[in-house]
């Protein structure tokens, strides 16, 4: 066997690696897809909806929940954006490239990888203690944005330097100030990468349950908020709740709830994809 | 365009689901009452606030679950109205509510019982002594005791695969402290988890499991577990039901569960009529939930231990509530 043959053999091999490595990914999800489908999808009806927590299975629903997490979603997503969009321009256009941008840029990559329960914690202290806003939505919000900002920052700031440099010096060619470029040719031009880590942040703000719990989300909350220093309850803590409930029926709701949050979270990738996509189309260099 | 339309949408349909409960109030109390701590004793405070709002609609009750320690340190800031607990508020947590100027009324609401269950196939376990369960859960039985035999001669040899509740559970401060004799005192090469669903999970696969948890967990999966009865001081094993866990015989592994009541919410109306509500249907709602009411009687004394705003813990010196008589205890404290 010469060389090109042993080669031609790994080739192949890594190929069917590659493919069962694809499929194994691909069988858990369809295993865990399953599981929560066959246990939960019968349960999902109007009623399981617009009903209030209740002692019986049966009749319980995610009514507040849902309405809580979409709460807590709107205003992080005013809270959020323009801070992390905003800071992600100026490290981007404006920071001067020196030894402190690189420990800022260092920090904003260690912040996205700090365990999300110690947000919850400065949460608590911060925002509900120390400002006096209690366990209300505001201070959930708030603590969801810094879980966010530094996914936002990076995303932006990854967005912006995709648009080539020619494009920016043709428009200070034009005599455009910094601004005026920022705004009518980087922004529109980089929109879509930046719109793909806005889902991105608000994916995984609606996931996240221990931070919420920290600052005292509550469980049992039988009225919707009606504004933003409302107590609150979210989805996540509700499937927390169900899942160690002793009756079985809650096991069930558990899954339905868990069947809303996928389709939830699958609508806001999917909106995050059909974005990248028109404007990836409208901005040709 | 089609974002701004989404979003009025979203804007409208959130406007629409605000303000909709106050317009058929019934009763006539107003206000909020807050309550947290325990998830043991949620399910109790759940199913009271759940029947509540059906009497007085004009009345918000939330309940949280931080946990009893959780729960303490928001009561002794003032924070909440009243905290669930399934045990009694430890001296450190007095000393922090003294701190923050708090009074409290403790009100004990129900009983739960721990069930020691073995797999369904187990056919050689009849009964467990306190001694036997001491054996098998101190710290010095961890990597020693791994097989049934050595726990009682006429058992198989076999190796004993153990399942119980995880450090962070009120369960286990309780379990510990009833068998090993102190709190939080146990061999550590168990599987443990806080959620009791696990454990029910691990003991009916497993034949040569031994495992314990709340026993509302063991009525709802009592087709796939055999419970062990419990022998203490020589006496006959007794199996927890709703009868031995309510009058005590069930001993040591049944333990009170408690509300405490911030002194100060407790002059508001609508937490005098919320309290009052939550002794007058614990006793149907305990069962419906799977937790073991107190006796009527008892609950009267707790009522009558409210009103006259007996503040201070029952327990703060030192006393254990394991095999505690409810209705001796709340008349010597009303005297």
């Amino acid at each position: 066997m010469n060389s090109s043959q042993v080669n031609r053999i790994k080739d192949t091999a890594f190929k069917f690696f590659a493919i069962a490595c694809t499929f194994f990914g691909l069988l858990v999800l369809a295993v865990l897809l399953y599981d929560i489908l066959s246990k939960g999808l019968t349960r999902i009806d109007w009623d399981f909806i617009v009903n209030l927590p209740s002692r019986r299975a049966a009749n319980a629903g995610i009514y507040t929940a849902l309405l809580g997490m979409i709460w807590i979603l709107i205003l992080t997503v005013i809270i959020a954006f323009p801070i992390g969009i905003a800071a992600g321009i100026y490290l981007q256009e404006y920071g001067k490239k020196n030894r402190f941008a690189n420990i800022i840029e260092i920090n904003i990559a260690n912040l996205a990888g700090v365990p999300s329960i110690i947000y919850g914690i400065l949460g608590l202290e911060l925002f509900g203690r120390i400002l006096g806003l209690g366990n209300s939505i505001l201070t959930g919000s708030l603590t969801l944005s810094l879980l966010v900002l530094p996914l936002i920052i990076v995303s932006t700031r990854e967005a912006i330097k995709a648009v080539p440099s020619s494009i920016r010096e043709a428009a200070y060619g034009l005599g455009a100030t910094k601004w005026q470029t920022i705004y009518s040719i980087v922004l529109p031009s980089s929109f879509g990468g930046i719109l793909t880590g806005l889902i991105l942040a608000i994916s995984r703000a609606v996931g996240e349950t221990a931070p919420l719990i920290v600052i005292g989300a509550l469980v049992y909350v039988p009225f919707a908020p009606t504004n933003p220093m409302d107590e609150f309850t979210v989805l996540t803590i509700q499937i927390f709740n169900w899942v160690t409930r002793p009756q079985a029926g809650f096991v069930t709701n558990a899954a339905a709830a868990i069947i809303i949050l996928l389709l939830f979270t699958f609508m806001m990738n999917g909106i995050a994809v059909v974005l990248r996509n028109r404007y990836n189309k409208k901005t040709r260099f | 365009m089609k974002k701004n339309v989404l979003f009025i949408v979203l804007i409208a349909f959130l406007a629409s689901c605000g303000g909709g409960d106050s317009s058929k109030s019934s009763g006539d109390q107003k206000g909020e009452i807050k309550i947290d701590g325990s998830s043991t004793v949620y399910p109790l405070s759940e199913a009271v606030s759940e029947e509540y709002r059906a009497a007085e609609s004009g009345v918000r009750v939330t309940v949280g679950e931080s946990g009893t320690g959780g729960g303490f340190k928001k009561f002794s800031r003032g924070e909440i109205d009243i905290n669930d607990a399934s045990r009694p508020i430890t001296v450190e947590e007095i000393e922090l509510c003294t701190q923050g100027g708090i009074e409290f009324i403790e009100l004990p609401v129900a009983y739960d019982g721990l069930a020691v269950v073995v797999n369904k196939a187990n056919t050689f376990v009849d009964h467990l002594t306190v001694a036997e369960l001491k054996k098998i859960w101190e710290p010095e039985a961890q990597g020693k005791i791994k097989t049934w035999n050595q726990i009682r001669a006429s058992f198989p040899n076999e190796p004993i695969n153990l399942y119980g509740a995880g450090t962070a559970s009120g369960t286990y401060d309780y379990f510990t402290e009833a068998i090993v004799g102190k709190a939080k005192s146990s061999r550590g090469d168990y599987n443990a988890s806080e959620d009791d669903n696990v454990l029910v999970k691990g003991v009916s696969s497993d034949k040569n499991a031994l495992g314990y948890f709340g026993l509302a967990y063991f009525e709802n999966n009592s087709d796939k577990l055999k419970l062990v009865p419990i022998s203490a001081d020589g006496k006959p094993g007794v199996l927890p039901t709703q009868e031995t866990v309510s009058n005590g015989t069930y001993a040591p592994l049944s333990r009170p569960e408690f509300i405490y009541v911030n002194a100060k919410s407790a002059d508001r109306p609508e937490v005098k009529s919320f309290i009052a509500f939550y002794l007058e249907n614990a006793q149907t709602l305990a069962k419906e939930i799977g937790s073991v009411p107190l006796k009527a009687e008892v609950y009267k004394l707790v009522q009558a231990r409210f009103d006259k705003k007996v503040t201070g813990s029952a327990f703060g010196k030192g006393r254990s509530t394991i095999g505690v008589n409810m209705t001796e205890l709340l008349n010597v404290e009303s005297k």
